[in-house]
């Protein structure tokens, strides 16, 4: 018994191996998001519902404009942001530690899958779910705005692209150092949520009394708060409401990209977390 | 051309001076050595915690080596991972599928993770699963097969890429002995075709049965490494169990030979390798004593096994 693809050992033939073997991760990633739905998909979209009725129509009737806008519109960029960040980081950190705790990770390391191919799979199964339940909830913001006029349909695409793809990894990385199920629970709880929330996502940091808008800048997702809202409103807001610049947007977010990138393709190298 | 048919490789397998040293300071390897040729069917033995699977998870790269070499059909682990990977199948000791998966997808997509088209991956995942007898449990979640069956699973998976060296780990612990056999029946197939296999086991019954060269590790070291034949040959004491037509009352003392009766109707007689069962019997039938039956009382290579591991033991303590 031999393989017809055993004797190929060409750079072609690697590539397309590692190509298939991608597509194979991929459709995993996805079918485990469809098959799990009720887990996946329905709990980040009943939340931001409840975002966008409590802080939005009930709290934000009372806050009046925020920027030139509306504080639910205001608020809307903020609240897919927030969903995609927690779901591209969630279905990673989840879906890759569960491979892991069931062993069923060893299917992929015995493999002669290349580490980057392995990683991009798993990224990419995070950036699915993270723009579907971004695209959902900016479905269900329709109910709660007039009109939801977007500034810049690629702009806004690429920020919510790249933030998921940053978070995606990140779960990763938390995936490949947990040991039990407690490990990938800390960073969602002790780190994401406050940096979300002090992020952007409720208010514009330019109305924060120094010090705190100086150190709100050390937070990365006031960057992706502030450029995700640029794309889809940045003709109606005040120019004073801007965080940031959006070319220094999209540059953290790259930066951070490529540092993440290279350390887990590092650490998959050393096999931390992976292999005894 | 590649170059593998310009040179083909004679070892499917080469381990030099493999060591492994664990985190927490535990040496599982010490600098072993291991040549398995291609198209054998290669046992490796030893006792719990010998290093078997650290070896085989340092061939399947899920155990990194702290030093030593691995080279896979003449390629070296180390240079290129990918072509050693590609050429192994690996049926581990513990279950260790998605359990939410269904047992096609399972198969199919591990033919992916090795780069083989969809298309091709399902007509593969087909011919394995039926050999294995699984096709009809194809859209069953993992978690909701047998034991037997999560067995077998893991087997069609292992083979879906069609590997040229398939490492077992401990294939049929916990296996009925009509599965067993089954198993068995087709490895030895799957060898027969051509397939290098090497196999660890606690049955060594198994081992005694399938495997044509056997290693015998312990405390991270070879302590043996032959043929099956050369191997019994070392075997000293070999005890044989006598069935007797009629009771008898007193011990039955035979000339050269250590015996008990173990009841009335059933004598053991230890056998070295110098003298002849023929003996045995011709004593037997001078004391007016019919044999209706003889057998074994262990396992020949489980005899040799319990020799080499107390000798392996017995040094390690004096030095």
């Amino acid at each position: 018994m031999s393989s017809t693809i055993v004797d190929n050992h060409s750079l072609q033939a690697r590539l397309k191996s590692n190509l298939i073997g991608l597509q194979t991760i991929v459709i995993k990633e996805v079918t485990r998001l469809i098959r799990i739905w009720p887990q996946t998909i329905v709990p980040p979209v009943i939340t931001t519902t409840l975002y966008f009725i409590i802080f939005g129509k009930v709290i934000g009737s009372r806050v009046g404009e925020m920027s030139g806008v509306t504080y639910m519109e205001f608020i809307v960029p903020g609240l897919v942001m927030m969903s995609v960040i927690n779901s591209s980081y969630q279905n990673v950190v989840s879906s890759f530690f569960s491979s892991k705790f069931q062993r069923n990770i060893e299917e992929i390391l015995i493999s002669p899958m290349h580490n980057a191919t392995i990683l991009i799979g798993y990224i990419t199964g995070g950036v699915v779910r993270a723009l579907t339940i971004g695209t959902i909830v900016l479905m269900v913001s329709l109910f709660f705005v007039d009109t939801l006029a977007i500034y810049s349909v690629f702009i806004t695409f690429l920020v919510a692209l790249l933030t998921a793809t940053l978070f995606a990894n990140a779960g990763f990385v938390n995936a490949m150092l947990a040991r039990k199920f407690d490990d990938i629970a800390i960073i969602p709880t002790f780190v994401l949520t406050p940096l979300t929330y002090l992020g952007g996502v409720f208010y514009s940091i330019t109305l924060l009394p120094q010090p705190w808008e100086t150190i709100s800048r050390f937070n990365p997702i006031v960057y992706m708060v502030s450029a995700f809202r640029a794309g889809i409103m940045r003709d109606r807001l005040d120019a004073a409401a801007f965080d940031t610049n959006l070319g220094f947007s999209f540059g953290m977010i790259l930066l951070f990209i490529v540092v993440l990138f290279s350390t887990t393709l590092w650490m998959l190298k050393r096999g931390i977390g992976l292999r005894s | 051309m590649n170059s593998d048919a310009l040179h083909p490789p004679a070892q499917a397998l080469e381990i030099k001076s493999l060591n492994k040293t664990y985190g927490d300071g535990t040496v599982a390897l010490r600098g072993i050595d291991l040549d398995v040729k291609e198209g054998e069917f290669f046992g490796l033995l030893g006792p719990n915690g010998a290093g078997k699977s650290t070896t085989i998870g340092i061939v399947t790269s899920l155990v990194k080596k702290s030093g030593g070499s691995v080279r896979c059909f003449g390629v070296d682990l180390d240079q290129d991972p990918a072509r050693v990977k590609r050429q192994i199948g690996l049926v581990p000791q513990e279950f260790n599928f998605n359990q939410f998966e269904p047992a096609e997808q399972i198969v199919v997509q591990q033919a992916g993770y090795y780069g083989i088209p969809r298309a091709l991956a399902r007509q593969r995942a087909e011919i394995y699963l039926r050999k294995m007898g699984l096709w009809e449990k194809r859209t069953t979640s993992a978690r909701m097969l047998s034991g037997g069956m999560k067995r077998r699973l893991m087997i069609a998976r292992a083979l879906v890429h069609e590997p040229r060296l398939l490492i077992l780990d401990e294939p049929t612990a916990g296996v009925d002995i009509d599965l067993r056999r089954a198993t068995w029946a087709f490895l030895e197939e799957i060898n027969a075709e051509g397939t290098t296999v090497i196999l660890t086991t606690h049955y060594l019954e198994e081992a005694e049965m399938l495997c044509r060269r056997i290693a015998i590790i312990d405390q991270g070291q070879i302590v043996e490494d032959t043929d099956k034949k050369t191997l019994l040959g070392k075997l000293n004491v070999e005890t044989f169990v006598f069935d007797l037509e009629s009771p008898v009352n007193k011990a039955i003392n035979l000339d050269g030979y250590a015996s008990r009766l173990a009841d009335g109707s059933t004598l053991e007689v230890d056998v070295t390798r110098e003298h002849s069962l023929n003996a045995v019997f011709e004593q037997l039938s001078q004391k007016g004593i019919k044999v209706i039956s003889m057998r074994n009382k262990a396992n020949r290579l489980e005899e040799l096994f319990v020799e080499l591991v107390e000798s392996n033991t017995t040094q390690t303590t004096n030095k």
